[in-house]
């Protein structure tokens, strides 16, 4: 069977014909982005405050080593560039051995938390869902914690076990609270955050319980679980990558289903997406992403929440744009978050996830105050 | 006329509870077809069900002459468009965008649109006098304006079948009679197969070619609106007394429910305290 779509000279044919078809064309010409809040400066601010943040983290320390000297030492780096070096050697170890890959690992958990608190909150169709508060950062701890406890680290796999054992964590978390959360084509808040919280305390309680049960060496896991990262140099940044990156990359080609299953099952069915394939994907993505960073840098709450609502709300709900952006930006947020940890009190350093907890928790009471007109208990 | 969409003796149910018995019926290119008929009746899930939201039970839907089962999700949307009540909708997402997200079906999975997509778009603008509100958050519009908006998006899709779930619920006077009068106009100009779910009794009988009553999740009657829309037919449906005359203009059949001297002789007689209203009692 063959029907034309659309006959040629439909837009000739229509009630305003007083409108010539010349007089449609400069809406054509016109940049036919999917969104007139598509422009490239987004990507420009979040970049620019990045490279900032980078640069301020692997600066600020114990020791204060300026950005120019900072900058230097990379482009050292490089022979071909001939860098007179006016620096210490100290500086050199400092800069490259202990902030480097500290500033590395603190972006990319960012990253991956912000990204799928993004993916969370568009699978959910609702804007409190964040990795942590929805207690898939929990499961994968537990996961994470099991796997160190039954030392796969040492026997297989090498570090590379442990973000498997945390994704194995977090899906199964995922799957639960979404099971429990889901009780109509709306998921409703209170059921979502209720439902993370239960499973999320479960998690918790066995991962003290295998904490208290196992040596002392793992007892040091206590802190990790706070988000401070109990391994130093470039093991578990390259441990982190693989996963990372395959699941950043992931999410970010989710954009378009994301905008679509905004319209909730039916309607997204009916628009000829692929309901249950690009959800099992979204939590496939989002759950690997937050695993690898719940492996090596403990449980940090709140990042997934904060960054995507601000990028929502200043750049618009795109998926395609929003997710990207939460990523870069997520980054950049914990980066902060991590050098007012190791600020605030130095020479002690707080767990990261102690400062984002103080930020995000006010937030979160503000975005449900907000929200309250919306919210139906 | 050429049978676009053919529906042969569907079931379907939620769970154990059966919803639609054995329900067959076509709509031809070119003609509206209104489903008429009490809450709970299975109107709603017709659409779920034909749409393929619902899986059915037994029975056939097929768009010309493609059974719409063997057709993957991708394919459905291409050749049927499905126009929900405007109440589901993101109210974040401007006109625009919410419209070329009807385009999914052609798009990819990265949703790059071409200039195609973009003209069809500003067809569908266009076509439903959404152009001055393109750029406008969904959020912002009212209802008759945002059903329109999910007209347009339906539109984009170029099936040649299109389904309306009660499309004009929550509209004025005005904007029912401009929504059902600008989907009769497309469904001649563009052939398209339109079932419509409408609750209004006198709607269906102005803008549709046939009506079909259905009652308990089957088909009552089918036909012209003259054979269907029968005193005796709705009567014997609505459980009150339902006289039917010609419409003074139209000829058609207009409904007259006399449900009033019906329902005013069930209401209690008002209460009464030592013969005075409850307000004089307690001055």
């Amino acid at each position: 069977m063959a029907w034309k779509p659309w006959p040629e000279n439909c837009i000739r044919n229509c009630s305003n014909s007083n409108l010539r078809e010349e007089d449609l064309l400069p809406a054509y010409s016109a940049p036919l982005t999917f969104m007139t809040r598509t422009r490239s400066h987004p990507y420009l601010v979040n970049w620019l405050l990045l490279a900032l943040a980078l640069l301020a983290s692997v600066a600020i320390g114990a020791v204060y080593i300026p950005p120019g000297t900072v900058l230097g030492i990379f482009l050292a780096q490089f022979p071909a560039l001939h860098m007179p070096a006016v620096w210490t050697e100290t500086a050199v170890i400092i800069v490259l051995s202990v902030r480097l890959p500290h500033t590395v690992l603190v972006a990319l958990t960012g990253a991956a938390l912000s990204g799928s608190g993004a993916a969370y909150q568009g699978l959910f169709r609702n804007p409190l869902a964040d990795p942590y508060l929805i207690g898939v950062a929990s499961g994968a701890g537990l996961g994470a914690v099991l796997a160190m406890a039954r030392n796969w680290p040492d026997d297989w796999l090498g570090l590379y076990a442990v973000p498997v054992a945390a994704f194995c964590g977090a899906a199964v978390t995922i799957i639960i609270v979404y099971n429990l959360a889901k009780t109509g084509p709306v998921v409703q808040t209170a059921t979502l955050i209720l439902a993370g919280v239960a499973v999320s305390s479960f998690a918790t309680a066995l991962t003290s319980f295998l904490m208290l049960r196992s040596n002392a060496e793992l007892r040091r896991a206590l802190g990790w679980l706070l988000g401070g990262s109990i391994l130093s140099g470039w093991t578990p940044v390259l441990a982190m990558l693989p996963y990372l990156v395959a699941g950043l990359l992931l999410l970010l080609s989710l954009g378009h289903a994301l905008n679509v299953l905004q319209f909730g099952d039916d309607q997204a069915q009916q628009m000829g997406l692929n309901v249950e394939r690009t959800k099992r994907l979204i939590i496939f993505a989002a759950s690997l992403t937050t695993a690898a960073a719940v492996a090596f840098s403990g449980i940090i709450g709140f990042i997934g929440l904060i960054v995507p609502h601000l990028m929502r709300m200043i750049w618009g709900p795109d998926y395609r744009q929003l997710v990207p952006l939460s990523i870069i930006g997520g980054s950049t947020a914990l980066l902060v978050a991590d050098i007012l940890a190791r600020v605030l009190l130095a020479p002690q350093t707080l767990p990261v996830g102690l400062v984002t907890a103080l930020a995000g928790a006010p937030f979160f009471l503000w975005i449900l105050y907000r929200s309250k007109s919306r919210v139906t208990w | 006329m050429a049978e676009m969409l053919t529906i042969q003796n569907l079931s379907a149910a939620y769970g154990v509870r059966r919803v639609l018995e054995d329900v067959s019926l076509t709509v031809a290119a070119g003609e509206v077809l209104a489903v008429i008929g009490p809450n709970g009746a299975g109107k709603s899930t017709l659409v779920r069900t034909v749409s393929g939201v619902l899986p059915l039970q037994s029975g056939q839907v097929s768009v010309g002459e493609r059974p719409l089962h063997s057709l993957s999700i991708n394919e459905r949307a291409r050749c049927l468009a499905v126009v929900p009540q405007a109440r589901q909708l993101p109210g974040s997402f401007t006109v625009r965008e919410t419209i070329l997200l009807g385009r999914t079906p052609y798009l990819g999975w990265l949703g790059k649109s071409s200039r195609q997509d973009q003209e069809q778009v500003d067809w569908a603008l266009e076509r439903t006098c959404l152009v001055e509100l393109a750029e406008r958050k969904v959020g912002e519009l009212s209802g008759g304006e945002q059903q329109r908006v999910l007209l347009a998006r339906a539109l984009v899709q170029a099936a040649p079948v299109l389904l309306l779930d009660e499309p004009t619920t929550h509209l004025d006077l005005q904007h029912q009679s401009s929504l059902l009068n600008l989907l009769r106009s497309l469904a001649a100009e563009q052939n398209l197969a339109v079932l419509i779910v409408l609750h209004d009794l006198n709607l269906a009988s102005l803008y549709a070619d046939r009506v079909a009553l259905l009652v308990n999740g089957r088909i009552q009657a089918i036909g012209v609106p003259r054979e269907v829309l029968t005193s005796a037919n709705l009567t014997a449906v609505f459980h009150i007394p339902i006289e039917v005359i010609a419409h003074p203009a139209y000829g058609t059949p207009l409904v007259l429910p006399d449900g009033v001297a019906h329902t005013a002789v069930q209401q209690p007689a008002p209460t009464k305290l030592n013969g005075q209203s409850p307000f004089t009692y307690w001055q």
